[in-house]
C-alpha cells in the first residue's frame, strides 16, 4: 500500500434472511460510482436462512487485489458478529449495532462502538430489516458523506419495488444518518472519490459476459454452487443476446449438450463445479476425439466429494487434467481474476475452434463468487473471434474427409446440414473418413496415425501462447508462486514485505495446459528461494510443476479450511520460512466465519 | 401373423444406395437391425429427405452403429448419451432433420435419465431404439426390457427384477409420438419411421429387432405370432390411457404401432423464444453488437 493511498474496509455480518445483500448492494453501488476500487468477498453457508453471512468489502482509490486483513468498519446484524469479528477492527474503526438486541464486545484499543436503539430510530417499524437501512444511515455519515449520495442508492436499490419503498428506506436511512450525527464522531479522513464511475460485476458475471462477448450461443448447467452464477446471468440475459440457454437433468447431460450444440456449429459453454465435472468427464474425451470445440468450467469449491458447497480450495487441479481416460489433446487455464476471467474466454474459443478440442477453465468461489469493480474502459465486448478451419457454406464434391490427415493436424470441419460434406464422427477410434477402425480389423498403423494427427494439433502451441513472467524485482530474495486465484494475495503480499524489508517478486501461472516448462524452468532456477503458496493440502499444483519440470521447490504455504488466503497469512509463511522455522506453513484462519 | 410381410424390404438399389453408408452393417447374419435400417433408409426417401439434410446420432451398442451404416450426417456418441447430443444439436440446428437410434440397453438403462427427460421436453427428435432385451455387444447380458426370470450371463439363474416398458415410460414422461415396431415387419416399420419423422415433437419408435446371437426367448419366431398392428384394431390414438393398456399386454398378444400422438404440444424449438426468429442459432453472427455491449455495461453501472 503506498501512503496516502485510501484504503478502507467494511464487514457486515448477520444470518442468512437478515438481508445483508441489500446493504451491501447499496454500499457496493455508492463506492463505485464515487469511482473506488472494490473488493468483497462473502463468506456463507449452504443454507436459504440462519447460519452466519460475513460480507467484506474493501475499497481504495487505488487498484486493490483481495478483500484485505483488517476491518475498518462493522456493521453487526446479530450478535454473532459482535463476537466473531470485533478482533478484526483496527484502531480507529467504528462497530455498528443494534443496542437493543446486541450486547458490545470488548473492543481494540481506538475502536469506536455505535449504539443504535434501533426500535426507537425505526419508529417500532415491523419490516425486520429495516435495521440494515438504518445502520446504512450511520455509516454513511461515519464515511464523511452526503446524505444525497446513499439517497441515490436507494433509489436505484429499490426503485423497482415502487415510492412507497423507498420513501420508508429513505426515512430509515436518514434517521440513522441523523443519529450518527449527534452521537458519534465521523471518520477523520472521508471517502475518497476516484476519476469515474466504475462497473460492479462478479466473477460468474464475469465468466457469462466473456462467453457472451466470444459468441457463445448455447449455454447448459446444471445449478451447482458456485458456478450457478453464470446460468443466472446466461438465463437472464438469453432472450435479448439470443443465446440458447437450457437447464439439464444433470451434467452429463450438460456436457453432451454442449457437444451437440458445438457440433452443428454454435459455440458452446457449461459452467459447474467439481461433483458435476466429474460427471462431465466422459464426455471431454468424448469432444476430443470427435474433434469438437467446447468450453467447459470448473468453479472450484472445497472438496471431496459434496465437501464445503459455499467454501473455496484449489483442490481439483489433478481431477481437471485427469478428466476422461485415454490420453487426447485439450487446453486447461487458470484465469487470476474476473477481468481475467473475462478475457480469457474468448481467446480460449478461438484457440478451442482453431485446434478443435475442448477447453477448461479452472477458477474457484474466491473469484466466481466475489464482487469486484472493473473499469469500463478495460472491458472489450468485440473481441476477435477467431473460428478456425470451418466450412460454413458451399457445396462439397462428396470426397470430403471430415479426419483428413494434414501437416497441422488440423482437419477443415464442415458443418452438418451443407450438401456434398457428409460426414460421420465417432467416439470410437476412427479413419480419416469417419469410419470406425476399432470394431473388425483393427489396423495398428491407422490408429498410430490418426493419435499422431490430434497430437499435431496442439504440439507447437505453447510458443504462441505468452509464458508466464516474473513480476517485481528479479534479484528478490523469495520468488512466490501461485497459480489461478492466488494471483491477488501473492501481489498483496509482496507489496507488504517489501514494507517489512523483505524483497519477493511473483510467479503467477495462467496456463496449466499447454504449461510452458522452459519460462517456469528458468525462471525457478534463476530464483533465489522459492515457496508455492496454493489452496490445498496436498500440494497439487506442486506435485503437478514437479511433474511436468522436475524442478523441486524451497517451501510451501497452504491453506484448505475453506476460507481464502488474506494477504498476512502468506506474509507470515514467507516470515517464519525466512527465519528457518520451516518449509511448510498453514497460516490459521483467525475468525470464525 | 396374417398380413405381415417378413421379406426383406426390397429398395430401388439406385435410390437406396442415397442412404447407404460408406461401409456394411458388421452385425450378425440374420440381426433384426438390418430390417431397422432397411426401413429408415426407405422412410427416408419416401419422405424425399436428403442424406445432408439429416444427422443422425447413436450412443453405443450393435444398434448405435447405425450412423456409419446410414448416409447422413452422423455422430457416434457415448454410451447412453445419444438423446443429450440430439437435444443440444437439434435446438442448435432445428432446421436438420435429427434422428437418434440406439438400443434397450444404451436408451433405457444407462441412458434411461435422458430418456424422460428428452421426452418431457418433446425435443423435436425421431428415437428408433432397436431393443432386443438383451446387451448384445457385451455378449449377453439381462437389459432393461428383458423379461422377468430371463436366464443371461449376468443372470444365470434368472432375473428378479421387473421389465421396463419403454411405451407406457414413454407416455407417462410426456412423449408426444410413441410407437412400436417389428423390424420383420418393415413396411409398418418404414411407415411409422415416417409418421415419426414427420411429427413435430418427440417420437419414441421401440422395435422389436431380435438378437439372434444372444436371445434365444425374444426370437422372430416368438414375435411373429404374437403381433398385433394396432392400426388393424379400433385403436384411438389420442386416448393415452387406452395406449397404456394396450402396451402392458404382454402375452399372446403383443401390439405393435402408433400407442399414442399428441398434436397440440408444441416441441421444445417452437417453444423456445429465442427461435422466434433468426433462423437456427449455430448459422448467426457470433458475438456482441456494440449496443448490446453498451446495454451490458449500463447495468453494471
Amino acid at each position: 500500500m503506498s501512503s496516502g493511498q485510501f484504503d478502507f474496509a467494511l464487514a457486515i455480518g448477520g444470518a442468512a434472511g437478515q438481508g445483508i445483500a441489500t446493504p451491501g448492494n447499496v454500499l457496493a453501488r455508492l463506492f463505485t460510482h464515487r469511482g473506488l476500487r472494490l473488493n468483497a468477498y462473502n463468506a456463507f453457508q449452504s443454507i436459504i436462512r440462519g447460519g452466519h453471512i460475513f460480507l467484506t468489502m474493501r475499497i481504495s482509490d487505488q487498484e486493490i487485489y483481495t478483500h484485505g486483513d483488517h476491518l475498518d468498519m462493522l456493521l453487526c446484524l446479530n450478535q454473532d458478529t459482535m463476537t466473531r469479528h470485533l478482533g478484526l477492527m483496527r484502531s480507529g474503526g467504528s462497530v455498528i449495532f443494534d443496542s437493543d438486541k446486541i450486547k458490545p464486545g470488548e473492543s481494540p484499543e481506538g475502536v469506536q462502538l455505535c449504539p443504535l436503539p434501533i426500535k426507537a430510530l425505526s419508529n417500532k417499524s415491523r419490516n425486520k430489516v429495516i435495521q440494515n437501512t438504518i445502520a446504512l444511515g450511520v455509516s454513511t455519515y461515519l464515511m464523511g458523506l452526503d446524505f444525497d449520495a446513499l439517497g441515490n442508492s436507494l433509489k436505484l436499490q429499490f426503485g423497482r419495488k415502487g415510492d412507497a419503498v423507498i420513501e420508508e428506506n429513505t426515512t430509515a436511512a436518514r434517521a440513522g444518518y441523523d443519529y450518527a450525527a449527534e452521537h458519534f464522531e465521523a471518520y477523520p479522513v472521508p471517502v475518497a472519490t476516484g476519476p469515474k464511475h466504475l462497473a460492479l460485476w462478479t466473477g460468474n458475471e464475469a465468466m457469462a459476459m466473456g462467453g457472451a462477448a466470444a459468441g457463445v450461443k448455447f449455454y447448459t448447467a446444471y445449478p451447482m454452487s458456485p458456478a450457478t452464477g453464470v446460468l443466472h446471468w446466461m438465463a437472464q440475459n438469453a432472450r435479448e443476446l439470443g443465446i440458447m440457454v437450457r437447464q439439464a437433468e444433470d451434467e452429463i447431460a450438460v456436457a453432451n449438450m454442449a457437444i451437440g450444440a458445438a457440433h452443428v456449429g454454435a459455440r458452446a459453454m457449461c459452467a459447474t463445479s467439481g461433483g458435476g465435472f466429474a460427471l462431465m468427464t466422459e464426455a471431454i474425451g468424448a469432444a476430443a476425439m470427435m474433434e469438437i470445440p467446447v468450453v467447459f468450467i470448473n468453479v472450484q469449491r472445497a472438496g471431496p466429494s459434496t465437501g464445503v458447497p459455499t467454501k473455496t480450495e484449489q483442490g481439483d487441479l489433478w481431477q481437471v487434467l485427469g478428466a476422461s481416460q485415454g490420453d487426447f489433446e485439450r487446453l486447461i487455464v487458470a484465469p487470476t481474476n474476473a477481468l481475467d476471467s473475462f478475457n480469457i474466454i474468448p481467446d480460449l474459443f478461438n484457440l478451442c475452434d482453431r485446434y478443435q478440442c475442448p477447453g477448461i477453465v479452472i477458477t474457484d468461489l474466491l473469484i466466481a463468487e466475489g464482487t469486484f469493480s472493473v473499469d469500463p474502459d478495460d472491458l472489450d465486448f468485440q473481441p476477435k473471434i477467431d473460428r478456425g478451419e470451418l466450412i460454413t457454406s458451399g457445396e462439397g464434391n462428396g470426397e470430403y474427409l471430415r479426419y483428413a490427415i494434414t501437416e497441422s493436424g488440423v482437419s477443415p470441419r464442415a458443418l452438418p446440414g451443407l450438401e456434398g460434406f457428409v460426414h460421420v464422427v465417432a467416439t470410437d477410434e476412427h479413419d480419416q473418413d469417419g469410419v470406425l477402425i476399432s470394431d473388425e480389423f483393427t489396423n495398428p498403423h491407422k490408429r498410430r496415425r490418426m493419435v499422431e494427427k490430434r497430437a499435431r494439433k496442439i504440439a507447437n502451441l505453447v510458443d504462441q501462447i505468452a509464458p508466464p513472467t516474473l513480476e517485481g524485482a528479479a534479484d528478490a530474495d523469495v520468488t512466490l508462486i501461485g497459480w489461478g486465484s492466488t494471483y491477488g494475495v501473492i501481489k498483496e503480499a509482496v507489496a507488504q514485505l517489501a514494507d517489512k524489508g523483505v524483497t519477493a517478486n511473483h510467479l503467477p501461472i495462467r496456463w496449466i495446459v499447454p504449461f510452458h516448462v522452459q519460462a517456469v524452468t528458468d525462471i525457478v532456477n534463476n530464483a533465489k528461494r522459492t515457496i508455492i503458496v496454493e489452496n490445498s493440502f496436498s500440494g497439487q499444483f506442486y506435485r503437478y510443476l514437479r511433474s511436468e519440470t522436475g524442478l523441486t521447490i524451497d517451501g510451501h504455504i497452504r491453506k484448505y479450511d475453506g476460507e481464502p488466503f488474506m494477504p498476512h497469512h502468506v506474509v507470515d509463511g514467507v516470515l517464519e520460512q525466512l527465519a528457518g522455522k520451516t518449509n511448510h506453513f498453514v497460516p490459521i484462519q483467525e475468525i470464525m466465519v | 401373423m396374417d398380413g405381415i410381410d417378413t421379406r426383406q424390404l426390397v429398395l430401388d438399389p439406385q435410390k437406396a444406395s442415397d442412404f447407404k453408408g460408406k461401409v456394411d452393417p458388421d452385425w450378425c447374419a440374420g440381426c433384426g437391425d438390418f430390417g431397422v435400417i432397411n426401413s429408415l433408409r426407405k422412410a427416408c426417401l419416401e419422405l424425399g429427405l436428403k442424406p445432408h439434410e439429416i444427422l443422425t446420432i447413436s450412443g453405443i451398442g450393435c444398434s448405435s452403429n447405425t450412423p456409419g451404416y446410414f448416409n447422413s450426417y452422423g455422430m457416434h456418441t457415448l454410451h447412453g448419451r445419444s438423446l443429450a447430443v440430439a437435444t443440444g444439436a437439434k435446438m442448435a440446428n432445428h432446421e436438420l432433420t435429427v434422428i437418434v437410434t440406439g438400443g434397450d440397453g444404451d436408451g433405457y438403462g444407462i441412458g434411461g435419465n435422458h430418456f424422460a427427460h428428452t421426452a418431457r421436453r418433446n425435443v423435436d427428435l425421431t428415437y428408433i431404439v432397436m431393443d432386443n432385451e438383451i446387451y448384445g455387444l457385451t455378449t449377453g447380458q439381462v437389459s432393461p426390457t428383458s423379461a422377468q426370470d430371463m436366464k443371461t450371463k449376468s443372470t444365470p439363474f434368472g432375473s428378479v427384477e421387473f421389465t421396463f416398458n419403454p411405451v407406457t415410460s414413454a407416455i407417462m414422461n410426456g412423449a408426444t409420438f410413441v410407437a412400436r415396431g417389428f423390424s420383420s415387419d418393415t413396411k409398418h416399420l418404414s411407415m411409422l419411421m415416417q409418421q415419426a419423422i414427420e411429427h413435430k415433437g418427440f417420437a419414441l419408435i421401440n422395435v422389436f429387432s431380435p438378437c439372434i446371437t444372444f436371445n434365444h426367448d425374444n426370437t422372430v419366431e416368438f414375435f411373429r405370432p404374437r403381433i398385433k398392428r394396432l392400426e388393424d384394431e379400433d385403436h384411438d390414438t389420442s386416448d393415452w390411457k387406452a395406449a397404456c393398456e394396450k402396451a402392458m399386454v404382454w402375452d399372446d398378444t403383443i401390439y405393435t404401432g402408433l400407442f399414442l400422438q399428441v398434436k397440440d404440444r408444441p416441441s421444445l424449438d417452437a417453444a423456445e423464444p429465442v427461435l422466434a426468429k433468426g433462423g437456427a442459432i449455430s448459422r448467426r453472427s457470433l458475438g456482441l453488437s456494440k449496443e448490446q455491449g453498451e446495454k451490458i455495461l449500463s447495468r453494471m453501472m
